[in-house]
Order: C-alpha cells, then structure tokens, then sequence
C-alpha cells in the first residue's frame, strides 16, 4: 500500500464530514417520503468527495454557490444542520427562513451564495460574485459549481468568456454525475470530455477522479492557488456519480442496477475508511462513536425543525425589497 | 362519454395532429426515452421514432431558436418548455423572433410554431419554479396564448395551436395533468379565442382562467349555499380576449370579480377591468375586483402560500364585498 499523501487528522476529517452529510441526506430521504419535507429535493448521495476536497483547501471567506442539489454545501460551510434540516421542513429557523426550501439554501454569514433553481443560472452569478473580489482587491476566491446538464446552457460560455477576459477570481467545477434527470451526457453532445469546454477559452481545465477526495483535493488546490495568485479561472471536471434518482420522484429507468452498483464500489467514504483502517488510524470503537456522534446531529437537527414553528403569514411581505415602506399592491 | 386525463388529452392531440401532418413534430427536454417530465409524451417516440420525437440538451435559447427557425423554413415545430420558468432563458427567441418575424419581414416569413408547457405554481418549490407568465406573453403582438382548465378544452385548443399559421404560447400545469374529464372519442377543434361559460348565474359573474379556476368553481358552491348564484366564465384564450362574451355576462350579474395566479400589476384582471369598464360602465353595480396572487415572490412555507395564492375563501370575500354583503 503506498503511503497516505496527507495526516490522519485530514482523513479523519473528511471521513467524519463526509458520513454526517450522508446520512444527513438519508435522513432527508425518509422525511421526504414522510412528506415532511415537500417540493423538490435533490440529495448529494455519492457526490460526497466533490465537497470534501474542496473544504479541505479553501478558506472561511472563500465563496461558494451551486445549483439546486445543496443541502451538503452550506454545511460544509458552517451552516449548522438545523438550520439547513429547518429550511428542508420550511420552517422559520431555517437558514432560508423557509423561503427557499430544498433548492434555495443561502448564508450570507458563511459566504455560501445559495442554490439555484434555473440550471446554469448560477454560472454569471459565480463569475460576478468573483469580480466583485477583484474589484475590491481582496485575495478571496470562488467556488462555481454545475452540473453536467448545466454545461449545455450559453450562459455558460457568456460567463467563461469574461471570465478569463477579466482572469476573475473564480474555479468553475463540473460534478459530472454522468445524468441531467434522465439523459446521460453521450446523448447531447459530442465532446463527451467536458473539460475541453474550458479550453475552447484557453481556460486552464482538467478532469478529476470525483469518487477520490485526495485527488479531487489536488485539483482543487491547483486552481484555487491559480485564483488567488491573480492568474484567472479555471475548470475542473469532477467525475462523479449520484447514487439516488435525480430527486426524490425519479424512478431511474435510465440506467442500470449494475452501473449504480459499480461506482458504489468506489464509494468516497469507504476510500477513505479503509485508509483509515489500513494505516491504523482508526479503530472498530472510533468508528463507532463517530457513528453515535452523528446520529445524534442528525436527529437533533429533525427535532429542531420539527419543533420550529413554520413563519407567520406576515412573513410574506417581508423580505421582498430592501427597501421596508414598499408599497405593495394589495388590491 | 368516456373520461380520460388532461396529460392523455394533450398526447391524443399531439398524437392525432403528427399523424395527420408530417411537418409537425415534438422536441424539448426529456420528451422522447423518458416519455416526457410528466408523461404527456408517453409512447410517442414508439411511434414516430427520433426524427419527429426529439430529445434536447438544457439549452432552451437554442432549441426556442432552433424551432423557430424551422417553422421559418417549413415545419411545424411543438417546442415543450419542461416549465414556463425556464423559458425564461428562451424568451429572447419567442419575443424577438417568434413574435417579430411576420411584421418585420413585411408578411413574407411566417412562425407556425407552439411553445408549450406547464404554468404557474405547482406545491411547495419556492420562487423560481412557480410563477405564472401568462400575462407576460399575452402581452406581446405577434403571439397568441391559450391556457386551458381541462381535458376536453386542452385537447380541442392544443389541435387548433398546432393548425394555427401564427406562434402560440399554450401554458398547462403540474396540478392540472392527473385532472380527469369527458373527452369523446370523435375529432373536434376548439376555436382560438372564445371564452366558454363554464357554470350559468345570475348574481355575480367570475372570470378566470387555467388551473386556478378550480378554485372558482369551489367557491361557487359555497356560494351557491348562501343563495349566490355565481356565473363562471372561463377565457381559455388570454390573446385574443373574447370580450364581449365577458361584457354579455356582466350586462347579466352587474357584477364581476376576475381571478387568476399571475401577479396584479399589468395582469389579465387588469386588462379586462379597464375592457368592462370602459364598455359596459352603466351595468356595474359595483367596483371590479380581483383576486391574483400577492405582489410577491412564492415563497416555499405552506403558511406564506396558502397567504399567498388564490383560494375559495379570497373569492368568496371578493364576492361578498361586490354584493355589498361584507
Ligand atoms: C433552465 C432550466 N431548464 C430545465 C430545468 C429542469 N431541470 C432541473 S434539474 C435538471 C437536470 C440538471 O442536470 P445536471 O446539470 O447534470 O445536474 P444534476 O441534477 O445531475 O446535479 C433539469 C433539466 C431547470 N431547472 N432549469
Ligand atoms: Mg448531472
């Protein structure tokens, strides 16, 4: 066995990050079939290590937004389960006040600028929020992430062509789970190496292995590093699998048992598990009381929704302009 | 007569329309393997196969566009927009070109094309996915809109978009394709353009249109118990408006309150008040109201939008205050 590229404090971390959003995201899953939780919702199953080797290299007042599937990255941010488990059950403790619910997760505080519904919409917002870091002559960087459907909007290539026009602060990151619903990538395109995308703007790109957090880790560092040094944007196509259907309604016709068993085989947090094991740095025991430990987050969080009141019909003209004496139309 | 859904109606009328014109043909997102988001398309690829049932990536800018340069060039081109949310990143190319491209080639390219899909809120999915643009499209020449509220009126009108030389907006909804209702079995079309009166009454008239007079219908009972005797009009087309079926009825009730999902400012309600008052002034025995969703962004509580939305208890209220009763 070669030996681990990083300390087993970082293993540990990632194991232990990685696990509480997994079953975080079950438990989400069973709620939703409970109907607890309602609306659309889309879990991260599988897509663990994209995360994981992200929070590992960026910074606090690093910026991070994605698209609809984001219930795990604002806790990675620091947003605390509850809040993001209390936005799920639309309550007003959530951390979206129980505006957004499932798709519109938001901290201000963490620096996580949000879910976004419409696919690619999130890909200017991205550049923009970095241009303004640019602006303001700060070294901060920010994280951009779509998916593999989102790369077919133009959007896209308005947004990468100003970005390295301008060499703004910013990583695009592609989780290539393969899927947009129900179409696999072959059948709408035919450059099926996403990455090249970036290239057609000489936008430094690479394609990443995303069941592995070390080397999703690495590549991240890279263009991170890249950003912060002033030297402009890159792409990073994180392979990926999601192992559950699209959202919670998708009966997954579109592929094969097999297929989702055998990426199951690469599993990101048992990668990084039997490292743990294999270099003894876990024991049978450890384990174990990370599992209670995260048990018990998980089922606080469920209590803590459940017992937060939904927001007040007053709520609704809240919230709308900054502005507090707007006059609505109310007639 | 036999039932069927409002999904199997729009699939009989895609069906019986591909069938009948070889120009037509289907494309959006998810609409030929997956047999469509919602299942109106269901089998449909089965039987035309991939050159007429067409599969497209997350680019509606460009498949908007692309349908609208077909329809330039002769086809006849049924572009499904997963949602109406989305169209948004398309709507360039149903305003700028669809709209446009009759006057501004003095007559010589027309746009046989219809833009359809669902509409307005549909549960618990926050701002993004249920807003109800219905108005924003009726707003603009060069289109027509139809939104249909039921199984027998979507399979009649969609026949009629899809033989229509001009672009048509046809808006459905999530909360309107498991409706059953009578549809018969023999070919019929339904004329752009006319409203239909969907209950006869005395007292007051109702106009609406689309998923949301569901709720209309519902306060029509209530009121119905109260000894109100509520005529409900629904528009079916909101471009053109068939005023004058609107104006015969409040020459009837005196009264009117009209009802729809969209937002007030610039709605349909709008449009149609300034219409009645403008023509039938000396008939109201009271001022218009309306009943449309708040000035706000759908937000995902259930509390915020039962505030929110249209209901049967808004409409009775609006009913009562025009009766005076209030
Ligand atoms: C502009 C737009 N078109 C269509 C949709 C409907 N939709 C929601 S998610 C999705 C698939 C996106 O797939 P991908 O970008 O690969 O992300 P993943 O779900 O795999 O994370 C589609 C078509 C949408 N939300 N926005
Ligand atoms: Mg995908």
């Amino acid at each position: 066995m070669a030996k681990p590229k990083f300390k087993k404090e970082q293993y540990l971390k990632w194991y232990e990050d990685m696990l509480l959003w997994r079953r975080f995201e079950e438990k989400a899953g069973q709620l939703y079939i409970q109907q607890k939780i309602r609306g659309f919702c889309h879990l991260y199953i599988g897509q663990e290590a994209v995360i994981a080797g992200a929070m590992s290299v960026i910074r606090d007042n690093d910026n991070m937004i994605t698209a609809y599937r984001d219930h795990v990255q604002p806790i990675a941010k620091g947003v605390s389960p509850n809040a993001v488990m209390a936005e799920l059950f639309a309550k007003e403790t959530g951390c979206s006040k129980g505006k957004g619910g499932s798709m519109h997760m938001f901290s201000a505080e963490h620096k996580f600028f949000g879910g976004h519904g419409i696919v690619g919409g999130q890909i200017p917002l991205g550049a923009g929020i970095a241009f303004a870091d640019k602006y303001n002559g700060n070294d901060n960087v920010t994280l951009c992430y779509m998916g593999d459907g989102a790369v077919r909007q133009g959007a896209l290539h308005e947004a990468f062509n100003m970005a390295m026009l301008w060499k703004l602060p910013v990583v695009f990151i592609i989780e290539n789970n393969n899927y947009a619903m129900g179409t696999s990538v072959e059948r709408t395109t035919n450059v099926l190496e996403l990455y090249k995308i970036g290239l057609s703007y000489e936008m430094p790109s690479k394609a990443v292995d995303g069941m592995n957090v070390e080397a999703v880790h690495d590549a991240t560092e890279w263009a991170v590093n890249r950003a912060r040094n002033g030297e402009g944007p890159s792409l990073l196509e994180v392979k990926t699998y999601r192992y559950k259907g699209h959202s919670m309604s998708d009966p997954g016709k579109y592929r094969t048992k097999e297929e989702v068993e055998a990426y199951k085989k690469l599993d990101p947090i048992e990668q990084v598990l039997s490292t743990l094991k294999a270099n003894k740095w876990i024991t049978a025991k450890e384990i174990e009381a990370i599992d209670d430990k995260i048990k018990d987050i998980v089922d606080e969080s469920v209590q803590f929704a459940e017992d937060s009141p939904y927001p007040d019909a007053s709520e609704l003209f809240r919230d709308v302009y900054v502005q507090d004496d707007y006059p609505y139309i109310l007639d | 007569m036999r039932t069927i859904q409002f999904r199997e109606a729009l699939r009989e009328a895609l069906n019986e329309e591909m069938r009948r014109d070889e120009r037509v043909f289907l494309m959006g997102e998810e609409v030929a393997e997956y047999d469509g988001a919602y299942k109106v398309s269901q089998g449909m690829l089965a039987e035309f196969g991939d050159k007429r049932v067409i599969d497209t990536p997350i680019a509606e800018l460009g498949f908007a566009g692309i349908g609208v340069g077909a329809a330039m060039n002769g086809l006849r081109p049924v572009i499904e927009f997963m949602t109406f949310n989305f169209s948004l990143v398309a709507i360039d190319q149903v305003i700028n070109s669809a709209a446009k491209m009759m006057s501004m080639s003095g007559g010589q390219f027309t746009v046989p094309i219809v833009f359809r899909g669902p509409t307005a809120s549909a549960g618990m999915l926050s701002s993004q996915h249920s807003q109800a643009f219905d108005n924003w499209y009726a707003n603009t020449p060069g289109l027509k809109v139809i939104v249909p509220s039921n199984p027998y009126d979507a399979k009649g009108l969609l026949k009629s978009a899809i033989r229509d030389n001009d672009p048509v907006i046809f808006m459905e909804s999530e909360q309107m394709y498991g409706d059953k209702g009578e549809v018969p079995e023999e070919e019929y079309l339904i004329e752009i353009g006319k409203a239909d009166i969907k209950r006869e009454g005395t007292d007051v008239t109702l106009v609406s249109f689309g998923k949301i007079i569901k709720t209309c219908y519902a306060a029509a009972e209530e009121l119905e118990k109260e000894g109100v005797s509520c005529e409900i009009i629904d528009l079916r087309t909101i471009r053109p408006i068939d005023y004058d079926t609107v104006i015969e009825s409040v020459k009837k009730t005196n009264r009117l309150v009209i009802v729809e999902e969209a937002w007030p400012l610039g709605s349909i309600a709008t449009e149609v008040s300034f219409k009645v008052q403008k023509d039938a002034f000396d008939y109201l025995d009271a001022p218009i109201l309306r009943v449309t969703s708040a000035d706000v962004p759908l937000p995902y509580a259930p509390t915020l939008i039962d505030a929110a939305l249209p209901n049967a208890d808004k409409i009775v209220r609006a009913v009562n205050q025009v009766l005076y009763k209030a």
